[in-house]
């Protein structure tokens, strides 16, 4: 029973609908496990242990009455530090957010909220959610529970590092270009970046808004389909919503791959890849063989442009959703600040701003304030928008062809904490694999494929068309029946 | 034209583009920022090199068209959301945001 922490939701969900345990019991080893390990770790940025308590006895109350409302009910989640949470502190992981406290919980928080899911707190980002490494937050750094001298990777990396150490059973996170299956990738849990559209994006902290997704990052994939079942789908709030019916992502699970088709694109297996990493790769090419799919290489020869595309439409957009953060209306303000020079409402704005971001959220401004501005919008932005209907096309007619794309999700396994850092170039080169799929708007998955020497977690990536969620679900699931990376679990 | 600077060692385009962000840099972040930004622009170059003369642009890949709705007030507790929103304000008075004045009249606070 002290372990229960370690569960997964699937595991949880059939020890609380026999009784074995409540949902209280399953909250106090969650919170036990956060009191361990959080020191080494520290995932999170704000705990909320007690109104967590509070609604966990109200969802003991659901399973004796049998009235439990969904297959979440009563299970422990953590939150980015990016989704806005009714009355509780929602930071962005920057020093201009450091007091924000939304007036309204954004719509999958409602929705996990309506499915009686234990909100347990705000785990740690990139500022902005922007960065690979959570090193560029306000508000300390989140070390990987494979090695703690490590990055956990991000800017999810709070969402990977608590799932990996169990301080939740599962959590929410934000990929823009990675953000979600770079990080699970780092710290071995099964992360999905959705089809653009799939899940609201409503009060949810914009990077690039035309990027953008929201995604979950859990313990195996039967476990990201029981939570895509409650958060995908129409919202009114987000335009940018699919319309359409969606599947029982369940109904994915458990499914033969026999002659399913898979491209393995070489263009991913080039320089630079770590040769643990891509033994591993090809490791698993093998497994999905031996289960009777039809593994061959292809080729999509713009993904060398991909980083200089993604980048500059990312940074623009960037720089124009973090035009709002002056300090006005919201967020960290000088203006009560006695010991301030600031005379008139520009003094403000520039003093606000300069003490409120951090040097990558400044840099990201001041790249996208460039790229946009007049003279050299139509040599950077629109060059780049030309090069996205390239890369999306390229993804287009790969599957037209094949079930899944299967790449690494990163060249090289988790990093130094510090190694990177004051090297933004390298940093935004490693994000080599993921960034192509968001310009495409496809989704794909970082699912645990196996170990360096050095014990360091290695994630592949499965890529699918648009709106082939369903897709990703049955190939990983299928690998993790016949594996058990998934299933490992970090010394702490 | 940032190229050209990069080379001369001038740095006064990062300085430029702080100031249209609303950005105050030290000397010393100026040129960090000049070294770092100017390696990342370098790098999207690689991008010339490809002729999209016939290409369209991407701006979206959702595949939707614009969505209308009747301005209707949908939220019939207009003040309560009014007041939720302003209690994140920094100063406020009489229901309103308080800021200070436009344009400086001198030096007083």
């Amino acid at each position: 029973m002290s372990d229960l922490f370690r569960l997964s939701i699937k595991e949880a969900s059939e020890g609380l609908m026999s009784g074995s345990f409540k949902p209280s019991e399953l909250l106090d080893s969650v919170i036990k496990r956060v009191e361990t390990v959080e020191p080494n770790i520290n995932a999170f940025i704000t705990k909320t242990l007690d109104t967590a308590r509070e609604e966990a006895k109200k969802s003991d109350q659901r399973y004796e009455t049998k009235r439990k409302l969904s297959g979440l009910d009563g299970v422990p989640v953590a939150i980015k530090d990016v989704f806005c949470t009714e009355g509780v502190k929602t930071t962005a992981a920057s020093k201009i957010l450091e007091n924000f406290i939304p007036s309204y919980d954004a719509t999958v928080i409602k929705r996990l909220k309506d499915a009686g899911a234990i909100i347990v707190g705000k785990v740690n980002t990139d500022e902005f959610t922007m960065g690979s490494s959570t090193e560029n937050s306000a508000f300390g750094i989140t070390h990987n529970p494979w090695d703690l001298s490590r990055v956990p990777g991000g800017s999810s990396g709070g969402s990977a590092a608590a799932v990996s150490a169990d301080e939740c059973l599962f959590a929410l996170g934000t990929d823009t270009g990675g953000s979600i299956r770079q990080p699970s990738s780092f710290c071995s849990v099964t992360g999905l970046k959705v089809t653009y559209g799939l899940i609201s994006r409503n009060g949810v902290i914009s990077y690039a808004s035309s990027f953008d997704t929201i995604g979950p990052i859990a313990k195996s994939a039967a476990d990201v389909a029981l939570i895509l079942n409650v958060i995908a789908g129409n919202d009114p709030m987000d335009s940018t919503t699919v319309r359409n019916n969606l599947p029982d992502y369940s109904s994915f699970l458990n499914k033969k791959i026999k002659g399913k088709k898979i491209g393995v694109p070489k263009e991913f297996f080039g320089q630079g890849i770590d040769p643990e990493v891509n033994k591993i790769i090809e490791n698993s090419l093998e497994t999905l063989k031996s289960l009777g799919a039809e593994v061959e290489e292809t080729s999509l020869p713009s993904t060398d442009l991909a980083i200089a595309m993604y980048y500059i439409i990312a940074k623009s957009e960037a720089s124009s959703n973090l035009a709002r953060y002056d300090g006005i209306r919201y967020g960290k303000s000088e203006i009560e600040n006695l010991e301030s020079k600031v005379n008139n409402l520009i003094e403000l704005y520039f003093s606000n701003r300069t003490l409120g971001f951090g040097d990558e959220a400044k840099r990201s401004i001041m790249m996208g304030t460039h790229t946009l501005s007049s003279g050299y919008h139509d040599a950077y932005y629109k060059k780049a928008s030309q090069i996205r209907t390239l890369v999306k096309k390229e993804y287009e007619e790969a599957f037209r062809k094949y079930y899944a794309l299967i790449t690494p999700v990163s060249p090289f396994p988790a990093f130094k904490i510090g190694e990177k850092i004051d090297d933004p170039l390298t940093m935004y080169l490693a994000d080599a694999n993921t960034v192509p799929i968001n310009p495409a708007g496809i989704p794909a998955m970082s699912v645990p494929a196996g170990f360096t020497k050095e014990n360091l977690p290695v994630g592949m990536q499965i890529i699918g068309p648009h709106f082939g969620e369903g897709q990703i679900i049955e190939v990983a699931d299928a690998f993790q029946e016949a594996t058990d990376f998934h299933k490992k679990k970090p010394n702490l | 034209m940032i190229e050209k600077n990069k080379k001369s060692g001038d740095t006064s385009w990062v300085l430029n583009v702080a100031q249209l962000a609303r950005i105050e840099l030290t000397k010393l972040e100026q040129k960090k920022f000049a070294n770092q930004l100017g390696a990342v622009l370098s790098n999207f170059e690689l991008l010339n090199k490809i002729d999209t003369t016939n290409t369209e642009v991407t701006s979206q890949v959702a595949g939707l068209s614009n969505v209308f709705r009747k301005d209707e007030i949908k939220n019939p507790v207009g003040e309560k959301i009014r007041d939720d929103l302003l209690s994140n304000c920094p100063q406020v008075e009489d229901g309103s945001i308080k800021v200070p004045e436009v344009f400086d009249f001198g030096g007083k606070k």
